[in-house]
């Protein structure tokens, strides 16, 4: 039990170190450290063929980088949101089978 | 791995369109399928399409002093195999293009490609034959999450390359361009997906022992309701 919590920390604090180590770093480099790399193949692109006109343009787009990244925060939300319900259910619903087992009634899975 | 909106010429636009189309449509079946036949999987498959939102929304910055995003594909792909997280992988995708401006409609196709069919069945095979070869399934997983990162940032750079080879060295030569950018800044997120996902399995096998038992990612034990480590 102890192990198993101990493991997941280890695992969490890795997932952190590895994004926060570029940053400690300081590996940023150019005018605007740490842009996009969708946003630097775009440049790439630009840069060797200059000629090259993009054809479509996107349908809509987020007025100013505030709402871009309210509706980025909206996707983590959401996706957070229901991974935490998933947990609260599924951990109640194991806890209720075990309590079950444990006072002896095994018709109900 | 996303293709900015009209940065694909228009034939390979359509190109890969007619590719990822078919394995949108059979995903689509799949799905169905697997709700139908197990009404219960509905909450860790609505968790799958989670993990990918969360997952995707996640800029990280890497060692090469850009920012990128992991895909989150892979925990879908292990339960639920690789079919159904191309339709999860592309309601994402249809979501950022449409609402953020991030990818685009006219890319869908290809970056479908990349994220919602290649990294799925990529992390679908990598965790079969890591388990085939006695990997654990820890390991296996972190396998399984981490190529399949990679493995979709390494074919968007193939679409760019063949879309805009280099002036000079031709495919290849953007190949290892755009390998650069995308492929090389990918390495420590992928890792970073996989220890995720890794840590996401190991809760479930806590709370949700009986499903993976269904999925078949965990033996049946020889007493049921032990908790499983």
């Amino acid at each position: 039990m102890k192990s198993f919590g101990r493991i997941n920390l280890l695992l969490l604090l890795a997932v952190v170190a590895l994004a926060v180590a570029p940053l400690a770093l300081g590996l940023g480099s150019g005018e605007e450290p740490f842009t996009g790399a969708d946003a630097l193949a775009e440049e790439a692109i630009v840069a060797d063929h200059p000629d090259y006109e993009p054809w479509f343009s996107s349908i809509y787009e987020p007025p100013s980088g505030e709402i871009e990244s309210a509706l980025f925060a909206l996707q983590a939300a959401l996706g957070a949101g229901f991974l935490g319900y998933y947990f609260g259910v599924a951990r109640t619903r194991q806890r209720l089978r075990d309590e079950r087992t444990a006072t002896g009634d095994t018709a109900a899975d | 791995m996303h293709i900015a909106e009209g940065y694909l010429p228009p034939v390979q636009a359509a190109a890969w369109f007619a590719v990822s189309t078919p394995f949108v449509i059979h995903g689509t079946r799949n799905l169905v399928h697997q709700v139908r036949g197990n009404p219960d999987a509905k909450l860790l498959l609505g968790a799958s399409g989670a993990f990918t939102f969360v997952l995707s929304a996640l800029k990280i910055p890497s060692v090469t002093g850009s920012c990128s995003h992991p895909t989150g594909v892979g925990l879908g792909a292990i339960l639920f195999r690789a079919p159904v997280m191309s339709v999860l992988g592309t309601i994402v995708l249809l979501f950022q293009a449409l609402l953020l401006a991030h990818g685009g409609l006219s890319t869908l196709g290809a970056n479908v490609f990349s994220m919602a069919i290649v990294g799925p069945w990529v992390a679908y095979g990598v965790f079969v034959l890591v388990r085939r070869l006695g990997g654990g399934l820890g390991v296996s997983v972190f396998c399984a999450a981490a190529l399949a990162d990679l493995a979709t940032y390494c074919v968007t750079s193939a679409q760019l390359a063949l879309a805009f080879p280099d002036p000079d060295s031709g495919f290849v030569g953007a190949l290892a361009k755009f390998g650069s950018i995308f492929a090389l800044t990918q390495i420590p997120l992928a890792i970073s997906e996989g220890l995720l996902t890794v840590l996401v399995v190991r809760l479930l096998t806590r709370v949700s022992p009986q499903e993976l038992r269904r999925l078949g990612l965990l033996r049946r034990p020889a007493t049921t309701g032990g908790v499983a480590a």
